[in-house]
């Protein structure tokens, strides 16, 4: 074969392995994985969506109707975490300093597993599992399951969790 | 301000996998063409044949990956098989020049291999389902470990270029020293998980630097010297630079502390010149490092100079697969396949490889990063050292970095044990992160109602 045919060859094997490496690369800028902090009020109209990503609820679209007095995420207002919110979801939310519970807090006055916050039938419930420094709603220490609704502001050692819809 | 933390679950990214192991396989049999032209001006008959063996290795990899561990790093695989397919392509081109055919080559023996390696992986990907059964073997591990790296001191041992670091049942030889990398990687994760508080924080402070205290320290110590130990009555002086570099990144990041670095390479330094002044084999291999182009040094080892001459042949895009002469220097397929591939890929195609170990190397660490348990996040990084600390010191060692010792590159370098053992390693490392990247089962509020159970009294 001719000489021309060998050089072709031998840079397209060259630019081959950089169009793999490239590939590769590419796959990697959209293989985020973890958690996402997504800043809720100031978000700008035309910010781009992230192309692997599900797409990002605007925060201007019309949700479905609610009930104002049945809470639909927890936010913290005191604590080493003020700041944070996360949505109520109906299979509940296990609290404490737990790696694995669904909200795990930063907090030396919280047990491993603290307490939970679970739907029931009639409303949100929250329950503390036999935590060493208690779950307060107001003054008072939960034991049992209490019902807790919109405005309600739940303590647990330094953090404060309040129910908002 | 108001934040909101989500969970993003990563896509499988199978499909990906599959797209980009599928253009892995089209750069191989691009650089099988390449050979085949510049050797015999066609297109090789058999070139499907010999590279569907090939694909055919990757797909079963990617079908047990989709069966056993759908959320597995989509990336490792591509790599790996365009690593070994490139390894196979130079290993053949080499047989090539030395008059051997196919049939009767080392690049055929490689593909047995290969082959052997992916089985042993699919076996453990299938096997192990959970690598957090590994720490039941933590001690287990250790002394395996020791009992592999002793192994050629017995009678089985065998003796190749003055180390004995293989062993030999009838035919067929082995080194197990390679084994002992991932045994001694699951014993210092096991053993670091559980020490490592104590290790950052007891201890006697001497000169500023904390020094932990010898109980918790000993049996991390004993296995390093009783390794390094052995190595060094081996002359495998390659294996005990990797131990111990695994010994020191794993300590690093386990207990966070910068003290174990500067002071492992400390200690690294003052076993070098201690081992300096009584092994010759090392003076002339330092000789050889500082001194290349002298008389002595082209005496010695040539081969590192007919090397670095090879890579200088090739400069920036290379001669071309088939058209450099990578067999003037010795162990052109296993040593010094590195200097090959840089002759006839040139700088250009060295660095897109150096730049795929980078990638595999970093996805190892991001799987590290993802887990939750601390014996994998140890265990990943361990692995992920081996990996990129035998990369380092082979081509560090030709290019005169540092003084020529012998490993081989993963994965591209002629060599069975080194294969099987990179293949098991990377099965660990799929399998490790398949953990890091499936989403958490969603919490189960049933699960809390049911009544405690005692599962283990002391």
């Amino acid at each position: 074969m001719s000489e021309l045919t060998v050089t072709v060859l031998r840079l397209g094997l060259l630019v081959l392995l950089w169009v793999f490496v490239m590939s590769v690369a590419s796959v990697l800028r959209t293989d985020l994985f973890g958690t996402r902090v997504v800043t809720r009020r100031p978000a700008p109209a035309k910010k781009p969506a992230r192309s692997a990503g599900r797409p990002v609820a605007e925060p201007n679209t019309p949700r479905p109707q609610r009930n104002p007095r049945i809470p639909t995420q927890i936010v913290l207002t005191t604590g080493p975490l003020t700041g944070t919110s996360l949505p109520l979801r109906d299979s509940g939310v296990l609290i404490g300093r737990n790696p694995e519970c669904t909200l795990v807090l930063d907090d030396e006055f919280a047990s491993g597993r603290h307490a939970r916050i679970l739907r029931a039938e009639d409303g949100w419930y929250v329950e503390d599992l036999g935590s060493t420094n208690g779950t307060f709603v107001g003054q008072y220490r939960v034991g049992d399951p209490v019902p807790v609704e919109t405005g309600t502001a739940i303590r647990i050692g330094r953090t404060v969790i309040e129910l908002r819809s | 301000m108001r934040r909101a933390i989500t969970t993003i679950t990563p896509a499988r990214g199978r499909n990906v996998e599959l797209l980009l192991t599928a253009l892995a396989i089209g750069v191989v049999i691009l650089a099988y063409i390449n050979v085949s032209v510049a050797e015999s001006g066609t297109v090789p008959a058999d070139l499907l044949g010999h590279t569907g063996i090939l694909a055919a290795i990757a797909l079963a990899v990617h079908l047990v990956l989709r069966w056993r561990a759908s959320y597995a790093d989509p990336i490792i695989l591509p790599i790996v098989t365009l690593l070994n397919g490139i390894g196979l392509v130079m290993i053949h081109r080499l047989d090539l020049a030395a008059g051997r055919d196919f049939s009767s080559g080392l690049a055929l023996r490689q593909l047995v291999w290969t082959g052997l390696g992916v089985g042993i992986a699919l076996a453990v990907l299938i096997a192990l389902r959970d690598h957090r059964v590994l720490r039941r073997y933590t001690y287990t591990a250790g002394l395996a470990a020791l009992v592999f790296i002793a192994l050629p001191l017995t009678p089985l041992g065998h003796s190749v270029y003055g180390a004995k670091i293989w062993i030999k049942l009838g035919a067929f030889t082995f080194q197990p020293a390679e084994i002992a990398k991932i045994l001694l990687a699951v014993f210092f994760a096991g053993y670091l998980v559980q020490t490592r508080d104590m290790l950052a924080l007891a201890g006697h402070k001497v000169l500023g630097i904390t020094f932990p205290r010898a109980r918790d320290m000993g049996p991390l110590v004993i296995a390093w010297l009783a390794a390094a130990f052995v190595l060094v009555l081996e002359n495998d002086f390659g294996t005990t630079l990797l131990i111990f570099g695994l010994f020191v990144a794993m300590l690093y990041v386990a207990t966070e502390r910068i003290s174990w670095v500067v002071l492992g390479l400390g200690l690294a330094a003052g076993g070098a010149l201690v081992v300096y002044q009584f092994a010759s084999h090392v003076q002339t291999r330092v000789l050889c490092w500082t001194d290349t182009f002298s008389e002595e040094g082209m005496q010695q080892c040539g081969q590192l100079a007919t090397g670095i001459m090879g890579m200088a042949a090739g400069g920036i895009s290379g001669t071309g697969l088939g058209r450099g002469r990578p067999w003037l220097t010795p162990l052109p397929e296993s040593d010094f396949i590195f200097t090959s591939l840089a002759e006839e890929l040139g700088l250009i195609g060295i660095f897109a490889i150096i730049m795929l170990y980078a990638l595999l190397v970093e996805r190892g660490l991001r799987s590290a990063i993802g887990l939750r348990d601390g014996f994998g996040k140890l265990l990943a990084t361990g692995l992920t050292f081996v990996l990129a600390i035998q990369v380092f010191v082979v081509i560090g060692g030709v290019t005169r970095v540092i003084p020529l010792t012998g490993l081989t590159l993963p994965f591209i370098a002629y060599g069975g044990s080194s294969l099987l053992t990179n293949w098991t390693l990377v099965a660990i490392l799929l399998r490790i992160s398949d953990h890091a990247r499936r989403p958490e089962p969603e919490f189960d509020p049933a699960s809390m109602d049911a009544p405690t159970q005692m599962v283990k009294a002391r």
